[in-house]
C-alpha cells in the first residue's frame, strides 16, 4: 500500500516498540508501559498484538493470524488482511510454516518450534486488576511480590464453588517471579505456555502495556497443593478429525439444540484429516 | 452463519459494500458535500476535531461524512490517520488573551473591558422546531455592518481577580508538556496531561463527569468567570530564521471557571481556578472541561477527596477517551466461543458436583 511505511508503523514508532519488547524479554513477566499508537482497527480488536507484530515483522516473514484458534474467523482475516496490504508478506494457515502467529484466545495445538514468534492480542494485562482498580497499586503489589489478594480470591473459590472457578485468563507465575495474565485463552492452553522453545510476546494496545516470555520460560499455574491445577477441556472427541486431545468448540447444529464438538484450531483439524485420508488411500 | 465464519473474508468484502450503498443513501437525493458539512454542520465538525486532535475542517467533515454522520466514528478516523502523520515541530503556547472573539461573556462581573459579546448561540432561543427550515433555499439575511470602532481589546477576566491576588496565581512555565500520545500514562498524571486527556475526552462523558460535581459529587462552586471563541495565531519558531512565523489561525473555546476555596493552613482564603481549551466552537465541552479539572485539583489545594468519580483522576483519564470505549466495548460482539465454551464446560461440571451432592444428601436422609 503506498503512502505508508512497511507494516504500517512509522519506523520510530517500531523502534520504540523494539525496546519495549526487549526489556519485556530481560524482565519475563513484567508488564513495560510502551506508548501505543492510535491504529486503522478498534482499541480491543488486536491493536497491542497488530503493533507488537508490525514491530517484529519482516519482508521475508511468513505470518499466520488466528482468533478462537481459526484463520477464518473474520477479525483474523482483517488482521491478516491489514498485512497483506501493508507490509506484503507471505501468509498461511500452517502453524509449521508461519514464522510469526498473531493469536486471540488460543495456542496452537502443534507445538511450536525454535525461532517462531506467537504474538498474543491483550485485552486486560493486569491479572490484578479485577481484585484492584488502581494501577500505582497494582504496580506496587507485583514490586513486592505482593500476591496475597490473588491466592485469596482462588481459595474463596474453592470455599465457594468446590474449585477454582476461573476457566480462561488463569493466572501464572513466570520464571518464579511475576504473576502474569496469559490473556484470554482457556486454561486447557496454560500448560503450552511453559518451556516453549518459542519467543511468546502479549501486547495490550488499550493499556499500553506490553509483556513477554522468553524461550524454555518456565510457566506455573497458580494452584494449590491440594487442589492442583487442572487443564479441562469438554469431555468429548472432535467429530471431524477424532482427536481426543484438542480444544473443542460446541457448535449447535439443529433447532433443537443438537451440538457437535470440533477442534476450535482448524489447522490442527484439517491436518489431521488431510494424513487421515492419505492413510486411507 | 456467524458461528462458523467460514468464508469471512467475502462476507467481509460483501458487508462493506453495502455500507458503501447505505452510506449513499437513496440515490435520487443528492449527495452531500463535503463543503456543505463544513459549513452548515459546523459544530459536529468541530466536535470531531476536538476529540480527533487534529485542526482539520475539510478532513473532520470528509470523516463525518464518511461515517455516515457517525461522530465518534469520524473521530476514529481522524484519530488513525492523526498517527501516521510526522511531527515537524510544536508551536509556541496560543495566546488566547489576543483572541479574536466572536463570542465572550463572562457570568461573573455585569461589565467589563471589552465587553460582553454573545455571538452566534444557542442561548436564549426558544428550542421551537423551525419548521421553515424545511422549506430550504431561503438565503440568510446579510450580515449587519460591523461595529465602527475597531473590536477593543479583551484582556482575560480572571486577570482582573489576579491584579488583587483574590485568585490563585498560575505561574508561568516553559516546561515541555507530556504528550500522552507518545507516552504511556502514569498515575499520579499531572495537571498538563490531564488537561490534555480532558481536551480530547468525549463529549458526552465530560459533561456527564462536570454534572456530576455540580450535584454534589466533588463540589467545587464554579462560576463561569469567562467563555471565549475565537480566532488565535499559531505560531511557530523556526529555528533556520531565528524568530517565530504564524503558520495559520484556529478556532478556540476557552472556558475559565472562578471557584470558591476556603483557605488551607498556608493560604488565605482565595479564588481558584479551573481550565477548559477546544478546539473549534464547543462550549459545552470547554465549560465541562474546567470544572472536571478543578474537581481532579483536590490534592495540590488541600481539599477533601470525597471518593467522588470526577475527583478520581485515574478513574476520569482512563475511561473519557470515546475512541479507546466504543473499542473495547465493542470487542464484545468479536467471537469468543472459546473462552464461552471454557466457561460452559466449568458451568456444566459445578452442576452436575452440585446435583451428585444433593443426590448423595437425599439418599442418606431417606435412610
Amino acid at each position: 500500500m503506498s503512502g505508508y511505511n512497511f507494516a504500517y508503523l512509522d519506523e520510530d514508532t517500531k523502534r520504540m516498540i523494539r525496546r519495549a519488547l526487549l526489556k519485556a524479554v530481560a524482565i519475563p513477566g513484567y508488564q513495560v508501559p510502551f506508548a501505543s499508537r492510535e491504529m486503522p482497527m478498534p482499541y480491543g480488536w488486536g491493536t497491542g498484538g497488530v503493533q507488537v507484530t508490525a514491530a517484529c515483522l519482516l519482508p521475508e516473514d511468513c505470518l499466520k493470524v488466528i482468533d478462537q484458534g481459526a484463520d477464518d474467523t473474520t477479525n483474523a482475516v482483517s488482521i491478516r488482511r491489514f498485512f497483506q496490504r501493508t507490509a506484503g508478506v507471505a501468509v498461511t494457515e500452517s502453524t509449521r510454516a508461519a514464522t510469526i502467529i498473531q493469536t486471540r484466545h488460543r495456542i496452537p495445538e502443534t507445538p511450536l518450534t525454535e525461532g517462531q514468534i506467537l504474538v498474543y492480542q491483550v485485552p486486560i494485562p493486569e491479572p490484578l486488576r479485577f481484585l484492584e482498580p488502581r494501577e500505582p497499586e497494582t504496580r506496587r503489589m507485583h514490586a513486592l511480590m505482593d500476591y496475597g489478594l490473588m491466592h485469596v480470591k482462588l481459595y474463596e473459590d474453592i470455599a465457594r464453588h468446590g474449585a477454582i472457578a476461573t476457566s480462561y485468563a488463569y493466572p501464572v507465575t513466570v520464571a518464579g517471579r511475576y504473576v502474569m495474565d496469559p490473556s484470554p485463552i482457556p486454561k486447557f492452553d496454560n500448560p503450552k505456555l511453559s518451556e516453549s522453545p518459542a519467543l511468546q510476546l502479549f501486547g495490550a494496545g488499550r493499556e499500553q502495556r506490553i509483556y513477554a516470555i522468553p524461550p524454555h520460560t518456565r510457566v506455573v499455574s497458580l494452584d494449590f497443593e491440594d487442589y492442583p491445577f487442572e487443564a479441562s477441556k469438554a469431555p468429548h472427541a472432535c467429530s471431524l478429525c477424532g482427536s481426543a486431545e484438542s480444544y473443542l468448540d460446541e457448535v449447535i447444529v439443529d433447532d433443537a439444540g443438537g451440538r457437535m464438538f470440533v477442534c476450535s484450531d482448524t489447522d490442527f483439524c484439517a491436518g489431521r484429516r488431510a494424513l487421515a485420508e492419505e492413510d486411507a488411500a | 452463519m456467524y458461528v462458523a465464519v467460514k468464508g469471512g473474508e467475502r462476507a467481509i468484502e460483501a458487508a462493506h459494500d453495502w455500507l458503501g450503498r447505505a452510506r449513499r443513501g437513496a440515490p435520487d437525493v443528492p449527495e452531500l458535500g463535503v463543503a456543505q458539512i463544513r459549513e452548515q454542520l459546523a459544530l459536529a465538525v468541530n466536535r470531531v476535531m476536538g476529540e480527533g486532535s487534529l485542526y482539520d475542517p475539510d478532513l473532520a467533515a470528509l470523516a463525518i461524512k464518511q461515517a455516515r454522520g457517525d461522530l465518534i466514528e469520524a473521530v476514529f478516523l481522524i484519530r488513525a490517520y492523526r498517527t501516521t502523520l510526522p511531527r515537524f515541530g510544536a508551536s509556541r503556547p496560543v495566546d488566547t488573551g489576543a483572541m479574536a472573539c466572536v463570542r465572550r461573556i463572562s457570568a461573573t462581573f455585569k461589565d467589563a473591558p471589552g465587553g460582553q459579546v454573545l455571538g452566534p448561540t444557542f442561548d436564549y432561543t426558544h428550542r421551537l422546531i423551525d419548521f421553515a427550515l424545511a422549506a430550504e433555499g431561503a438565503a440568510p439575511a446579510p450580515a449587519p455592518a460591523p461595529a465602527e470602532a475597531p473590536a477593543a481589546p479583551m484582556p482575560h477576566i480572571t486577570g482582573f481577580l489576579n491584579r488583587d491576588g483574590l485568585i490563585e496565581a498560575e505561574t508561568p512555565t516553559d516546561a515541555i508538556p507530556p504528550d500522552l500520545t507518545r507516552e504511556p500514562v502514569e498515575f499520579p498524571a499531572p495537571r498538563a496531561l490531564r488537561l490534555q486527556a480532558l481536551a480530547r475526552a468525549d463529549e458526552g462523558f465530560t459533561l456527564g463527569m462536570a454534572y456530576s460535581t455540580q450535584r454534589g459529587y466533588g463540589r467545587t462552586h464554579a462560576f463561569v468567570g469567562e467563555l471565549r471563541i475565537g480566532l488565535v495565531e499559531v505560531e511557530l519558531d523556526i529555528p533556520e530564521l531565528g524568530f517565530a512565523v504564524v503558520v495559520g489561525r484556529i478556532e478556540l473555546t476557552e472556558c475559565e471557571t472562578v471557584n470558591q476555596f476556603k483557605g488551607s493552613r498556608t493560604e488565605l482564603p482565595q479564588f481558584t481556578r479551573g481550565y477548559g481549551l477546544v478546539f473549534g466552537q464547543a462550549e459545552r465541552k470547554a465549560i465541562s472541561m474546567s470544572l472536571v479539572d478543578r474537581a481532579m485539583r483536590w490534592r495540590e489545594l488541600g481539599e477533601e477527596d470525597t471518593g467522588a468519580p470526577a475527583q478520581d483522576q485515574e478513574f476520569v483519564v482512563m475511561h473519557g477517551d470515546n475512541i479507546q470505549a466504543t473499542g473495547f466495548l465493542e470487542h464484545i460482539k468479536l467471537p469468543h466461543y472459546v473462552d464461552f465454551q471454557a466457561e460452559l464446560e466449568l458451568i456444566r461440571r459445578l452442576r452436575a458436583e452440585a446435583e451428585a451432592n444433593a443426590a448423595a444428601m437425599a439418599s442418606e436422609a431417606a435412610e
